[in-house]
């Protein structure tokens, strides 16, 4: 007997297959595809970008901070720039390999432990009108990296934005509306946008770093040196000065003496004290993650250069862990190189390395970096600082472990509670207290609080930020509208055996009829009846 | 009872096993609840949050309890009285109908909404409804901050919570249980009540207990806040779920994929792109909050007995242990399940309804290849 109401064959049918296929249009994504279609593959290469509007709105993916210029709604003239700011993607469509620009992949799908209903592996792909599914027998992940947020009074002000973003703005689509930045943070990061920002005709007023000497090589500082850019140490932001709804000025001083504050005018504060690898997808599909300082965050890599624990999916550029952003361009490519050529040996059945390569990347240990700046952030800001910006979630309300404030709240108990007491119970878990305080449930998908709300979970159980437990990614991994994610290749049986909750006839019968005549009526009459929950 | 234990021990820290502790601890005894991870982590934290559950015999109690939980337990549970189940088709129409008269035998108020009343409660409700029925009872509660207040609630009332500590037996002696050992250490106990989700029938087993349960997974997905309706329980169309307080849309619905065991020890709950289809059902109903945008789903596992009814029952041997599973219908029922399962515990039967028909007597004689004969076998391992 089947279970017509369960899932088998039900989900809908991928409307195209690629025997590679590549998420992200990077350096490393495109000297990928181009490996793979030299090879003789079906490639398929898929960017986001030119994201939307809208979703610079959202902060997604990157931390957009407003500083767009109206440039971003001419969608014709980004998809150009894009172009133009990406030489590669020429040589990618020479190549044959099949670039989609401006299609999202907003979750990746292998069968495995507890799903076995999927129609084989499959990636959910999404323009601006629609949702479909593209199998793939192999899937690498060039996604990059995400801008790090920390908070601080104002950080919610617009002008005060992310590096990537920044960059992004600046050198993909010229859209960057600000004139004059400072920057968060000294090291290579800090530096080689800096110095991207002064070659676009940018004014950089400053970097500022709460360690007490500046982080990046010294030849960038000696650049920076050359333009005039003053470098404070051992400085922390207070706040973002606003005038106009919009950032006049970072509030900066001394760590030792936050009375001696300073106000450097600027329209815009870029964070640049770090990016973590964009692993989304990479946790979507199942991949086991391991955070590890020396590659900026959590990553998946697992076997051999670009390997994941999952066989045929493989990991390249920033999201296997963050590349120096101080190298040449050649270390990504070669990444995403490595990873075609993973992916190809994989496809042949040649078993992968074991053991993991070692990490790329970025220099030192990026966890001690990113506690260093929280300490001195919460030192010097206290704890009304926002840390979710979609939810409005202070230091106070998440360490708290408060509820919304919505929800008016007057219980003496709850007020008694903290993320104190829950340590009492075990370690701290950032879903659960994302449960609790809705920090990381806004629309923003928990990009720019979870990496702020691991490190202040850290912070309160006197650990590391790499032993806290990674919060969860769920898919739509971008934020989708209903009517695009909506299926409209629905299979008939979908629709027609769609039951509320599993369909058992039994078990909404009334209990004083169970045993009854009036059951067995039930039962013929209308097929038990799954009613309601 | 031994240095490190308590008179009664719960295997288990979802819903059911966290009420059966509380109502456990109110009447004064000494109660630790035990997880294999973190309270709440599975089902009963992810599920749609509804408390209507006109068929159960606990329905009364269900009822009776959910107005006062917030006071009850100290912390909020976001219940809201009320729900409306929208109409598309007649099929739907007729569906529902039957439920408005089986309530309505039982005491509770319902009125069939006509289309234009029900656009004016729910604005964003599809031009093509017929109608809907609006329940005055019912309704529905947020299961993670619900889940959370029995655990705060019962840590007030003196008892424990020991989490990471996946049970891995029993010591019984003169036909009761005297310890339960877990991953971190043994304790002792005068009762035990086993409340462990899909893992229950497995660990009544070690006690040589038959209890048939076959794990599945069922998925949800959320869209980004909208504003208010007057009524947040809306659903319909095949969905199950609500508005929550903030404004999202978090529902649920539609084919389950039925597992093996073992597929519910491991950590991760997998969705799947079931998220388009219940996306396409959440816009034919709402067609109005068609841009809303979805930014998350997940899954959970559930497990169901054969005739998807619960079983709480106080076992013969040995005697002192009580098991209970809800048949994938837990969260909702939860005030009323903990009260049943700690009568059990205390006295041997339910203080205040009939449960007889949920023991385990009933699947006695069930053949060993009952999931096989009811279709609810986990499919082979994709190639």
């Amino acid at each position: 007997m089947n279970d017509r109401f369960a899932i088998g064959g039900k989900l809908s049918k991928p409307r195209e297959h690629a025997q590679l296929l590549v998420v992200g249009a990077g350096a490393a994504g495109v000297a990928a595809a181009i490996e793979g279609a030299q090879a003789g593959l079906s490639v398929v290469l898929v960017d986001e970008n030119p994201v939307s509007a809208g979703l610079m709105g959202l902060d997604v993916p990157l931390f957009y901070g407003q500083r767009m210029t109206a440039a971003v709604q001419e969608e014709g003239r980004m998809v150009e720039r894009l172009v133009a700011s990406s030489p590669a993607l020429e040589a990618a469509y020479d190549a044959g390999v099949d670039v989609r620009l401006g299609v999202t992949v907003w979750g990746a799908f292998v069968n495995g432990p507890a799903v076995r209903a999927l129609p084989g592996r499959v990636a959910g792909l999404a323009d601006a009108d629609t949702s479909w599914l593209c199998g793939f027998d192999a899937l690498i992940l060039a996604t990059g990296a995400r801008d790090l947020v920390l908070g601080f009074a104002g950080v919610d002000t617009p002008g005060v934005m992310g590096v990537r973003a920044l960059d992004a703005l600046l050198s993909r689509y010229d859209a960057f509306s600000g004139r004059r930045i400072v920057f968060l943070g000294s090291g290579n990061l800090a530096a080689t946008a800096a110095l991207r920002a002064i070659e676009r005709g940018i004014e950089v007023a400053a970097l500022v770093e709460v360690l007490p000497e500046p982080q990046a090589a010294p030849a960038l500082m000696d650049a920076l040196a050359a333009h005039g850019v003053r470098v404070l140490t051992s400085h922390v932001i207070l706040r973002a000065e606003a005038a106009g709804g919009d950032v006049a000025a970072a509030i900066v001083a001394p760590l030792q003496d936050t009375g001696a504050a300073e106000r450097l005018a600027c329209d815009t504060i870029c964070l640049a004290i770090g990016v973590s690898p964009a692993i989304e997808l990479a946790d979507v599909a199942g991949c086991k993650l391991v955070a590890r300082g020396a590659d900026g965050g959590p990553v998946a890599r697992a076997v051999g250069p670009a390997g994941t624990s999952i066989a045929g999916v493989f990991m390249a550029g920033d999201c296997a862990g963050v590349i120096d952003p101080a190298a040449d361009m050649s270390v990504a490519e070669a990444s995403g190189r490595d990873a075609a050529h993973a992916a190809m040996a994989w496809l042949a059945g040649e078993s992968a390395a074991e053991t993991p390569a070692s990490a790329g990347a970025a220099a030192g240990d990026a966890y001690v970096y990113r506690m260093a700046w929280m300490r001195a952030l919460v030192e010097s800001g206290g704890m009304s600082a926002p840390v979710c910006l979609c939810e409005e979630v202070s230091r106070a309300d998440l360490l708290g472990v408060q509820p919304p404030r919505y929800l008016g709240c007057e219980s003496r108990q709850m007020a008694s509670r903290s993320a104190e007491t829950l340590l009492q119970d075990g370690p701290l878990n950032p879903d659960q207290i994302k449960r609790l305080t809705r920090a990381g449930m806004g629309p923003c998908q928990g990009r720019r609080c979870r990496d702020q709300v691991a490190l202040l979970l850290a912070m309160a159980s006197n650990g590391s930020p790499q032993d806290v437990p990674l919060a969860s990614h769920r898919a739509p991994v971008r934020p989708l509208p209903l009517r695009v994610l909506a299926a409209d290749d629905e299979s008939v049986e979908m629709r027609d055996l769609w039951d509320v909750w599993f369909g058992i006839p039994t078990q909404w019968i009334p209990y004083d009829d169970i045993g009854t005549e009036r059951e067995a009526e039930i039962l013929s009459a209308h097929g038990g009846g799954n009613m309601h929950l | 009872m031994s240095a490190r234990g308590s008179s009664v021990v719960v295997v288990g820290g979802g819903v059911t096993g966290l009420s059966a502790a509380w109502w456990l601890a109110r009447a004064g005894h000494d109660v630790t609840v035990i997880d294999k991870f973190v309270v709440g982590w599975e089902a009963s934290g992810r599920n749609g949050g509804g408390a209507t559950h006109y068929q159960s015999p606990l329905f009364h109690e269900e009822q009776r309890l959910w107005p006062m939980m917030d006071e009850l337990l100290g912390y909020p549970t976001e219940y809201r009285r009320e729900r409306i189940i929208i109409n598309l088709t007649e099929e739907q129409q007729a569906r529902y109908r039957r439920m408005a008269a089986v309530t309505r035998a039982q005491g509770y108020e319902s009125t069939e909404l006509g289309a234009k009343e029900l656009r004016e409660l729910v604005p964003i409700a599809s031009e093509h409804a017929i109608g809907a029925q609006h329940f005055h009872f019912g309704g529905h509660a947020n299961p993670q901050r619900t889940v959370q207040a029995y655990a705060w609630a019962l840590q007030d009332l003196g008892g424990r919570i020991v989490q990471h500590a996946p049970v891995t037996g029993f010591a019984t002696q003169g036909g009761a249980v005297r310890e339960v050992h877990t991953a971190r250490g043994s304790f002792g106990c005068d009762a035990v009540v086993i409340a462990a989700g899909p893992q229950t029938g497995a660990l009544v087993a070690q006690l040589g207990v038959d209890l048939p349960l076959a794990p599945a997974r069922a998925e949800m997905i959320v869209t980004e806040p909208l504003p208010l309706m007057k009524i947040g329980g809306v659903d319909g169309n095949g969905l199950y779920g609500r508005q929550t307080l903030r404004g999202n849309l978090a529902y649920g619905g539609g084919p389950h994929e039925w597992l093996d065991e073992t597929d519910t020890a491991q950590m991760a709950r997998p969705a799947t792109p079931l998220l388009r289809n219940l996306a396409a059902r959440l816009a034919e109903m709402f067609p109005k909050a068609a841009q809303a945008r979805v930014i998350r789903s997940w899954a959970g596992i559930v497990e169901n007995t054969p005739d998807g009814r619960p079983v709480i029952d106080r076992l013969a041997d040995p005697g002192n242990v009580v098991v209970a599973t809800m048949s994938g219908v837990g969260f909702g029922l939860s005030p009323a399940s903990g009260h049943a399962i700690s009568d059990l515990v205390l006295d041997g039967r339910c203080s205040f309804t009939d449960i007889s028909k949920l023991g385990l007597a009933r699947f006695a004689g069930l053949p060993r290849d009952w999931r096989a004969a009811c279709g609810w076998v986990a499919m082979a391992e994709a190639a």
